[in-house]
């Protein structure tokens, strides 16, 4: 009895003595400076150097009047749209595409996820010299074309900056949301798929009533993820543009040139709380959709 | 009847074979112009970087091959401009924060899978949700801490970070992974007097040694690619990681876009050469959640 008694409470304690390093970093790295983060947004620009001094709700109320958070905000929400308007059916219809039994298919598919690889600091590097305005491949390729009215200043001018920027992440995130349908599209029988050609289905009613629906929670993956990486937004602005141009400002650039450009941390975390509460909502969506899946422990 | 059948069988068949090599033809000739559309950007760096700034200058034309192929630039961005010393500083930096990403989150991975506790699930979620929270969150606190603790500028500053930050989805990947494997199994060995810990370390971390490599092989390229925290954390020119290099690059050599592509080609090829190799646990690794509805 005793040693049963002694191996259910050593396992009472087993699961805490594993988790302890693990929760200890995660709690020192990520859970308190949180916190710490939202305790800043209520202090002034100097708190960091000088001890705290609380001005409760001032930083964001300097948000409110402020156009350049305006503007962050603005181009965070573009963002946010062109990425679920446009990786999302773009990667399904790549991995519908490649989904087929010929040999080299895998050879095309794995091809097609390289550009995953590739850390943004390369990708904006890459992409700042297709843009240049004078030697860039795309005005060369308007002006061989004879379209020279289309040749424009991409990152120089503030009308073009934050769609050019755009275009990059999306280029990136296809092959994602691709691998993400392509693991899906897995999932969906093959008898499903063939019993609706038998019933006379043409490939777009299959596609629509069978796939689809089988689609969904590789979609629902999708779609949050997509949102929670556009509101993240950082690495592309600040390679290619280099934080200089005001008018390509997202939430995440304008938080890092407020708090280490002009050391206004208080205000940088209230930027970044305004970050955080919007992210919040999608990432609890994941979460919820995730835990979902889960079977009763 | 039967007549009908025999002549329309025949052309029925036909057609079908017929039908299959269009597909085919028209799935080659799409599937590499796909990739072909896709890879542009890529292949304009590498042919940007084999050629030599006078061709540039005179042919703005970035997509065709360089008339002649030049290699120097990639000697003088490993030289000159000091990527040989990113690289390695790189390399400093990531691979001992995969190996610790690996281990510390299979210790709570271990926790999560295989007992039962009144804050499991809570634990799980807290893991979860942090691993998609903005960095921006986090960046005034750890920079502040590390300032205090001596750790800006040092590899170790950054590494520990990283741990600390991806035990988020490493912790949450490997427990599912682990959750596959049969709890009798661990019964049977605590039956033979097995401590947990021998049991993890005996039973559990060799069966999981495919999603390990899995696990691996993505991390290595998410380290790699970080740019912020190097920004954040690493300041002083003998510490700092190729993304941040390459980013320095295209300020200091503004006009010799030559030596920047080459240099981008050679930043990139770490992570492109493990995905290669590995893609099969890569892209495994990357649809965890996703899969199963």
């Amino acid at each position: 009895m005793k040693i049963g008694k002694f191996t259910v409470h050593k396992q009472h304690l087993a699961p805490w003595l594993f988790l302890a390093l693990p929760l200890a970093m995660y709690a020192v790295w990520v859970i308190v400076p949180i916190l710490q983060s939202m305790v800043f947004s209520l202090t002034d620009r100097d708190s960091i150097l000088y001890g705290r001094q609380y001005i409760g709700l001032g930083n964001f109320i300097r948000l409110i009047s402020d156009p350049t958070f305006h503007l962050a905000l603005k181009n965070n929400l573009f963002w946010m749209i062109a990425f679920v308007l446009l990786p999302i059916p773009i990667g399904l219809a790549i991995a519908m595409f490649f989904n087929q039994d010929f040999p080299g298919a895998k050879l095309f598919k794995t091809a097609f996820f390289i550009p995953m690889t590739l850390s943004y600091a390369v990708i904006g590097t890459i992409w700042a010299w297709i843009y240049h305005p004078d030697f860039g491949a795309l005005n060369s390729l308007f002006r061989s074309l004879g379209l020279d009215n289309l040749a424009m200043q991409w990152l120089g001018d503030r009308r073009y900056m934050t769609g050019a920027l755009i275009v990059v992440g999306i280029w990136r995130q296809v092959p994602y949301v691709m691998i993400l349908y392509v693991a899906g599209l897995k999932n969906v029988p093959v008898e499903l798929v063939e019993a609706s050609m038998i019933d006379g289905a043409g490939w777009w009613q299959r596609f629509v009533r069978v796939i689809l629906p089988m689609l969904r929670p590789a979609t629902v993956v999708a779609v949050t993820i997509s949102i929670i990486d556009s509101l993240r937004a950082f690495d592309i602005v600040y390679v290619m543009t280099n934080t200089k141009a005001r008018a390509a400002e997202v939430l995440a650039s304008y938080m890092y040139s407020s708090s280490f450009q002009y050391q206004d941390y208080g205000y940088g975390s209230a930027i970044a709380v305004v970050q955080f509460a919007i992210t919040l909502g999608f990432i609890l969506v994941y979460v919820h959709n995730t835990m979902k899946k889960e079977t009763e422990l | 009847m039967s007549t009908q059948a025999r002549i329309q069988q025949p052309r029925f068949m036909k057609n079908r074979r017929t039908q299959k090599r269009v597909f085919r033809v028209v799935f080659y000739l799409g599937g590499t112009l796909l990739v072909a559309f896709w890879l542009i950007p890529v292949v304009i760096a590498f042919f940007t970087a084999a050629k030599s700034m006078d061709e540039i200058m005179s042919s703005p034309l970035m997509w065709t091959p360089p008339e002649s192929w030049t290699w120097e630039n990639f000697t003088q961005a490993w030289r000159d401009a000091g990527m040989s010393q990113y690289m390695l500083n790189s390399f400093i930096v990531t691979i001992p924060s995969v190996v610790g990403t690996l281990l510390i989150s299979s210790l709570g991975a271990y926790a999560l899978a295989f007992y039962r506790f009144r804050l499991n699930k809570a634990v799980l979620i807290l893991f979860v949700s942090g691993m998609l929270i903005p960095f921006q969150m986090l960046m005034i606190p750890v920079f502040r801490f590390s300032d205090t603790l001596g750790l800006i500028n040092t590899y170790g500053g950054v590494s520990l970070f990283h741990v600390a930050f991806q035990l988020g989805f490493c912790v949450y990947f490997l427990r599912n992974f682990m959750r596959t494997l049969p709890y009798s199994l661990i019964e049977a060995t605590r039956m033979d007097g097995a401590g947990e810990f021998t049991i993890y370390l005996r039973i559990i971390m060799p069966l999981a040694l495919p999603s390990l490599a899995a696990l691996a092989v993505l991390e290595f390229t998410w380290i790699w690619n970080d740019l912020l925290w190097s920004i954040v954390l690493l300041h002083s020119d003998k510490v700092k990681t190729i993304t941040q290099g390459l980013a320095n690059m295209q300020g200091e050599f503004i006009t010799s876009y030559n030596m920047i592509a080459a240099g981008s080609i050679l930043a990139a090829l770490p992570p492109l050469v493990v995905f290669l190799i590995f893609q099969r646990f890569f892209i495994s690794g990357l649809t965890v959640g996703a899969e199963k509805g």
